[in-house]
């Protein structure tokens, strides 16, 4: 039905190599969230398997079939924009049906295609309004109304959430999971919203500077990053991450702990420091604890806890949590 | 910003220009509209004073006033046809990346700079001409009759020397129009399955909607007055095959000294022009405001 191999792929622009070659298999129905810092190439490894850029060399496959030299359209995927691209001179109708008209069918059946979408999404009401007329979360809808009424082999979605707001994004968010369950169709999508890539994703594909550093579900990356890249990059707030003398007594060049799994304390524990900023959220409080010899660390403690700046307070790692790594950053 | 106070110093201080603009435009228009009802010839400056709508009678029933009108509207619509397409088709080829696209943009945008007498000049002495000319000699190459452009196809001649000139105006905007088109849009349409065709029918097309409409209102406010280029290669004949409404009043004001006939075919093309304008903003103006 959907998957997607991409075999020894590289994209170079001119001098500038964005891509080093890369493997990667997508299977059938599923969910992977690209997720990497800014610039480290996930749109233009969006945009490879769309066909909207040229591989520099490389194989990609579709089902199995070669699509590498096939133009966008004759791949069956459908892509959602951050900009949502809508044809602004169209309604709402004539976006969602602009794919099916270019396909030449039958009017009678766009009708009940667009219809039917239009229901499934909330825009029965907005169907005769221009985009420039529709909010930005309506606009997404439509963006993916005109994705799901082709029924692709798999979409893909290019930070579709990043121009919502926050309250937004975490609705559309459930929706677009929601969408994925329905369809069950597979779904390529590009973040660099770690909470979506962790809550989304079946897979997540941590890319830095156009390689894959590691992939694996959610959880797996969570409990076992491979290196401190990803270890810094999954989690939220970041892994805290220790080198020199604290770190030799573990054997390592360096540990991280998550501020999950850091206990806290006023009495006694391992590593004594001051408070500095904290963050009382009311479901969690967040501590900037300067601890010396090991520097700022920062520690998660559910519900309330009532220290402020200056206080000093006791930290414990969970010693079963903690993560090493060698010199190269790699885990151990 | 808008308090009451502020309003009316800002109207005070707009005043002078307000009123000098007025003035400008209002005492010429004036004047014109009272020579329009007075008998006034230079040829007998005696005769002169109130003939009611003697001098519109003239004019309007002028046999040359005919052709005068179906002329001026032959040229704008040739020229607004040929600038608008052939306008459309530079924009898209030097939208697209090639070699020495810098210098072909330049060399696009040069006739514009070229003053109309003397584009109108060249064009007559250097490339219509029936024996000396570059298309003759093209014809000759060919084995072809010559065409002597300027008595044959008099008013095709104008036009294609009009177009000429105002072709890089059009090429100009609607080229900045398209580098102003979403380029994701364009990927989206790709991924969509719209073809070149399709999405330059679904897509360009409406995006220069805008653009075309202000190149066409632009173009026609000019064109309604085209003069220097009739003047130095037609003279507005044969007989009045190039004659428009702004040569017609010429001739009739410096031709025939009647200043009083001339006022009023001046009249007579200011309300035309608005009748156009009118029909126009009717007909397009509703992309201006989207
Ligand atoms: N058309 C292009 N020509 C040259 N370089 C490009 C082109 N497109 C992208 N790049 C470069 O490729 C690199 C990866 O870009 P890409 O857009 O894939 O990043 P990204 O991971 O999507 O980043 P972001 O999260 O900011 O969207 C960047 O360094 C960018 O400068
Ligand atoms: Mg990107």
């Amino acid at each position: 039905m959907g998957s997607i191999h991409l075999a020894k792929v590289t994209k170079s622009f001119g001098e500038l190599t964005v891509i080093p070659s890369l493997d990667l298999v997508v299977e059938d129905g599923e969910f992977v969230v690209f997720v990497g810092p800014s610039g480290c190439g996930k749109s233009t490894l969006l945009r490879l398997i769309a066909g909207l850029e040229d591989v520099s060399s490389g194989q990609i496959l579709i089902d199995g079939a070669d699509v590498t030299r096939n133009a966008p359209a004759q791949r069956g995927l459908a892509m959602v924009f951050q900009s949502y691209a809508l044809y602004p001179h169209m309604s709402v109708y004539k976006n969602i049906a602009f794919p099916l008209r270019m396909a030449g069918i039958d009017r009678t059946v766009i009708d009940a295609k667009v219809r039917g979408a239009a229901k499934a999404l909330n825009l029965t009401d907005y169907l005769d309004r221009r985009p420039g007329q529709l909010s930005g979360g309506q606009r997404q809808r439509v963006a993916i109304g005109r994705a799901i009424v082709r029924e692709p082999e798999a979409f893909l979605f290019d930070e579709p959430l990043s121009n919502l707001d926050a309250a937004l994004r975490v609705a559309m968010r459930l929706e677009i999971s929601e969408l994925h369950h329905q369809l069950k169709t597979t779904m390529i999508y590009v973040t660099h919203d770690q909470v979506e890539a962790m809550t989304m994703a079946d897979k997540i594909v941590v890319l830095n500077r156009g390689r894959i550093e590691q992939v694996g579900s959610p959880l797996d990356l969570y409990r076992k990053p491979r290196n401190r890249f990803v270890a810094g990059f999954i989690g939220s707030p970041k892994m805290n991450l220790i080198d020199g003398a604290e770190a030799a007594r573990h054997g390592a060049a360096a540990i991280g702990v998550r501020p999950e799994h850091l206990a806290l304390s006023l009495d006694g524990g391992v590593w004594k420091g001051t408070v500095r900023v904290s963050e009382h959220l009311g479901s969690d409080t967040f501590l900037h604890v300067d601890v010396e010899g090991v520097g700022v660390l920062t520690v998660r403690a559910g519900g309330e806890f009532p220290v402020h700046y200056g206080d000093h307070v006791w930290l414990t790692p969970a010693p079963d949590k903690l993560h090493r790594f060698n010199e190269h950053g790699e885990a151990l | 910003m808008a308090t009451l106070h502020t309003r009316a110093s800002a109207r005070l201080m707009m005043a002078p220009s307000v009123i000098v603009l007025f003035a400008w435009m209002i005492v010429p228009l004036a004047m014109t509209l009272y020579f329009s009802f007075q008998r006034y010839n230079l040829l007998s400056p005696d005769e002169h004073g109130w003939t009611g709508l003697l001098n519109y009678t003239y004019f309007l029933t002028d046999p040359a006033f005919g052709d005068a009108l179906t002329n001026t509207l032959l040229l704008v619509g040739g020229v607004l046809a040929i600038t608008v397409v052939g306008g459309l088709c530079l924009a898209l080829m030097l939208d697209q990346p090639f070699w020495g696209r810098g210098i072909v943009r330049l060399l696009v945008i040069a006739p514009f700079f070229v003053m109309p007498t003397v584009s109108a000049l060249v064009w007559k002495n250097m490339l219509m001409n029936p024996v000396y000319g570059v298309f003759a000699w093209i014809a000759r190459t060919l084995g072809v009759e010559p065409i002597d452009w300027l008595a044959d196809v008099p008013l095709l001649s104008i036009i294609l020397i009009v177009a000429w000139q105002w072709l890089p105006f059009a090429t100009l905007i609607l080229l900045t129009a398209l580098q102003s088109l979403d380029t994701e849009q364009q990927e989206a349409a790709e991924m969509d399955g719209a073809g070149v065709v399709g999405r330059f029918i679904h897509l360009v097309l409406p995006h220069l909607a805008r653009p075309i409409t202000v190149v066409i209102l632009i173009e026609t406010i000019f064109l309604l007055g085209v003069f220097a280029e009739i003047l130095v290669t037609t003279g507005g004949g044969p007989g009045t095959a190039t004659t428009n409404i702004v040569y017609l009043v010429y001739s009739q004001a410096l031709l025939q000294f009647d200043v009083g006939g001339a006022s009023a075919g001046g009249i007579v093309a200011v309300v035309l022009a608005n009748i156009v304008a009118v029909f126009l903003i009717r007909l397009i103006g509703k992309n201006l405001d989207r």
